[in-house]
């Protein structure tokens, strides 16, 4: 009974589930209101009722039927409903260049996010921290993972990301009493903001060049602590700068990340690293990794492939810094301590070495976590560090490690054979 | 003159803090090949043992139930709280380290990050936010030698820990159990098949590792007299700096680096303004890095590591 039901699904393409998500957000909105007060509850489920539920209890039920009502049947109902149009329209476009269905899918998906996050500015502020989260996981991931180093220093690649952005749009786009007048039209900003981000991720790149140089002429632990150093040197060095206003930070920077241009930054970083992994470099990183005499005897620049890679994940890292600052609105060097690092570094494990899948599905379920255990306070401290442990004890490298990423498989239509039906 | 050299007694006061959180990092380096990041909140966590016995024993003898000399509470209260540090080491290891020996090493280093914030937010949960203060288990006595100024806690605090870390060499190059954990060091897959255990070497590292880290909480507690759950945070990390730049497999390479991490950071804060310190204090163990890439006694290793 319950195999044939999965069985049922199983014939559901991509593009028919997100018709089904976006009718759920629509429907949220229309009568998410009246819904939660016949339910008595306070307010919209924010997180998928995870907040309410651990404030008050005694509303699980109430928030279990609104969950229902509004997520899991309308998504279930609809997508089933309308799988053989979604099947149809997705084989078309599948037949097709494989970007047009890849855009189009993406749409939909950006649709529902912010339809979703339209209900509040809490949700948009964690939609946003999320896939900033994806961003840095990935790119970390690249030297943890794909590389096979340890490195510590993605806070500072961050901090150097961000205030790189932060200066670039400050100095052109805002009046500012550190940088005094704009020097252009404010009205430019937006369409500069990319230029500012690449900026910040250059800055972050350069700076990655001075851990490599040293840390790469032997392989060892030494870039754990070569990049630990730099990352306190950078952190005290912007403590130390009073032009980009010292240890009280760097504030009011132009709201130029909305949640497109995140999501479009996240999507172009997945997109690109992922085709970065899969390309000759990405290959002859593993290579590296697994053996470096080997690869060397394989006539792979072990060098120079390592050095390419480890400033290719920090310009990912500053980019993603930058884009944090703009969120935000306000950096200060403490942002990017141990601390960082710690939550960094649980996203990549957690999630899973040498994978793309994997470090969404860290980055993502560790943030959403993270802001759906507030309420128990001091405890989530050791409910998430407890989990991390458990997943590294029963799955060492991590939830979904080694696994690639493939787009095709991902929106290509989905038949099952006739005889099955 | 005499401000050079009383930062000098700084800088080995502080030194030794390091040096012997750092001696705990590089066995289980040496040894086990692994990055122990709980190492600092176990130096907290022995700290706050420390305090708890102190406090007992201070407790017990003003109420006149035993009534002990200090210096008997002093070295009472360092041998049960190193026995309990030990203990808690030894619980780390079973818990965090032992079901990951044979995965990649990093995710070990996970696992000791993870039960290092559980450490950290326990006692935050147990004992409240409010900061503890360590008991005056010595009365201050201040010397004056030549225009320096030196405390009887300094002298104390610098000799107890040299006499650990020579106790520490003994045991590691004279003793049988030392000779296993320094072929264990040399060879980890051999080794084993030689009748050694490496579980037991590698309880006795964390045991050995955590007891010296209590040590160093008392010390420190002594020195510093008020616990804050985050104090091992920033130690721990520093510590792990001094015991990699040690090289690997040398006890002596990690108290020096322990000293000179502590003197530098002295010595920059005398010269620079002392927001300044960690940028140049960093920038120096980058420099030194660059010329010596395998730590002062490391050897390099072949280009094959364990993950």
């Amino acid at each position: 009974m319950m195999r044939n039901m999965l069985n049922r699904f199983a014939e559901v393409p991509l593009a028919a589930w997100l018709i089904g998500a976006l009718c759920a957000v629509y429907l949220e909105q229309w009568v998410g209101d009246p819904l939660t007060e016949l339910l008595l509850l306070p307010k919209i489920p924010v997180l998928f009722g995870c907040l309410i539920v651990l404030k008050t209890p005694k509303l699980i039920p109430s928030t279990v039927v609104f969950l229902i009502l509004i997520y899991a049947v309308p998504i279930c109902v609809i997508a089933y409903a309308v799988r053989k149009p979604a099947n149809m329209i997705a084989a078309k476009l599948f037949s097709g260049p494989i970007w047009i269905s890849a855009i189009l899918h993406l749409g939909l998906l950006y649709l529902i996010l912010h339809i979703w996050s339209d209900i509040s500015a809490y949700r948009e502020l964690t939609l946003k921290f999320t896939l900033i989260a994806i961003i840095v996981t990935l790119s970390l991931n690249l030297i943890n993972g794909y590389m096979g180093e340890f490195s510590c220093s993605h806070p500072g690649f961050m901090a150097l990301g961000a205030y790189g952005a932060s200066v670039f749009s400050l100095v052109l786009f805002a009046d500012d009493k550190n940088f005094g007048e704009a020097l252009l039209p404010g009205i430019l900003g937006p369409f500069m903001f990319p230029l500012g981000l690449i900026f910040g991720g250059f800055i972050s790149a350069i700076g990655a060049l001075v851990v490599a140089i040293p840390s790469f002429r032997t392989r060892g632990d030494y870039l754990a602590i070569i990049s630990l150093a730099f990352t306190f040197i950078v952190k005290s060095l912007i403590e130390n700068l009073e032009f980009i206003g010292g240890p009280r930070g760097l504030g009011s920077q132009p709201d130029f990340s909305n949640l497109l241009v995140v999501f479009i930054w996240t999507v172009l970083c997945v997109w690109i690293i992922n085709n970065y992994v899969q390309s000759v470099y990405g290959k002859a990183t593993n290579a590296v990794r697994d053996d470096e005499i080997a690869a060397d005897a394989m006539t792979v620049d072990t060098r120079k492939t390592k050095m390419v890679t480890f400033m290719f994940a920090a310009f990912w890292a500053g980019v993603a810094g930058g884009l944090f600052a703009h969120v935000l609105r306000f950096v200060n060097p403490s942002t990017f301590g141990i601390q960082k690092l710690a939550e960094v570094l649980a996203m990549v494990y957690f999630g899973g070495l040498n994978s793309v899948y994997g470090s969404i599905v860290g980055a993502v379920s560790l943030s959403l976590l993270g802001e759906a255990l507030r309420p128990l306070e001091l405890f989530k401290w050791i409910i998430i560090p407890l989990l991390l442990i458990l997943v590294m004890i029963y799955r060492p490298t991590g939830l979904i490690a080694f696994k690639e990423f493939n787009i095709r498989n991902l929106i290509q239509p989905k038949h099952i054979p006739e005889d099955e039906v | 003159m005499t401000y050079f050299l009383q930062n000098v007694v700084n800088a080995l006061q502080w030194g030794s803090f390091y040096a012997l959180i750092a001696l705990g990092y590089s066995m289980v380096y040496s040894i086990l090949m692994l990055f122990n990041f709980a190492h600092g909140d176990i130096f907290m966590v022995g700290s706050y043992i420390g305090f708890g016995v102190a406090a007992a024993l201070v407790a017990l003898s003003a109420a006149g139930v035993v009534v002990l000399p200090s210096w008997l509470i002093f070295t009472l209260t360092i041998l049960v709280t190193m026995i309990l540090t030990a203990m808690l080491g030894m619980a780390v290891e079973r818990v965090g380290y032992r079901p990951l020996r044979d995965a990649p090493r990093a995710s070990a280093a996970i696992t000791g990050l993870m039960i290092g914030i559980i450490l950290e937010t326990g006692n935050l949960a147990i004992l409240g936010a409010r900061r503890v203060r360590f008991p005056d288990l010595i009365e201050s006595v201040t010397y004056e030698i030549g225009g320096v100024y030196v405390t009887n806690k300094k002298i104390m605090i610098v000799v107890v820990s040299l006499l650990f870390m020579v106790a520490m060499q003994y045991f590691v190059s004279k003793t049988k159990w030392g000779m296993a954990m320094r072929a264990m060091a040399y060879d980890y897959l051999v080794v084993p098949l030689m009748g050694v255990s490496i579980n037991s070497i590698a309880r006795l590292t964390f045991a050995i590792g955590s007891a010296l880290a209590a040590v160093a909480g008392i010390l420190y507690g002594i020195a510093y007299p008020v616990l804050d759950p985050y104090m091992g945070v920033l130690f721990g990390w520093k510590a792990f700096v001094a015991a990699i730049l040690g090289g690997r497999g040398s006890i002596m390479g990690a108290t020096l680096a322990g000293f000179l991490l502590g003197f530098i950071e002295i010595f920059v804060a005398m010269v620079f303004p002392s927001t300044l310190r960690d940028l140049i204090a960093y920038s120096i163990i980058l420099l030194i890095l660059v010329f010596r890439p395998h730590g002062f006694f490391g050897e390099p290793y072949s280009a094959k590591l364990r993950l």
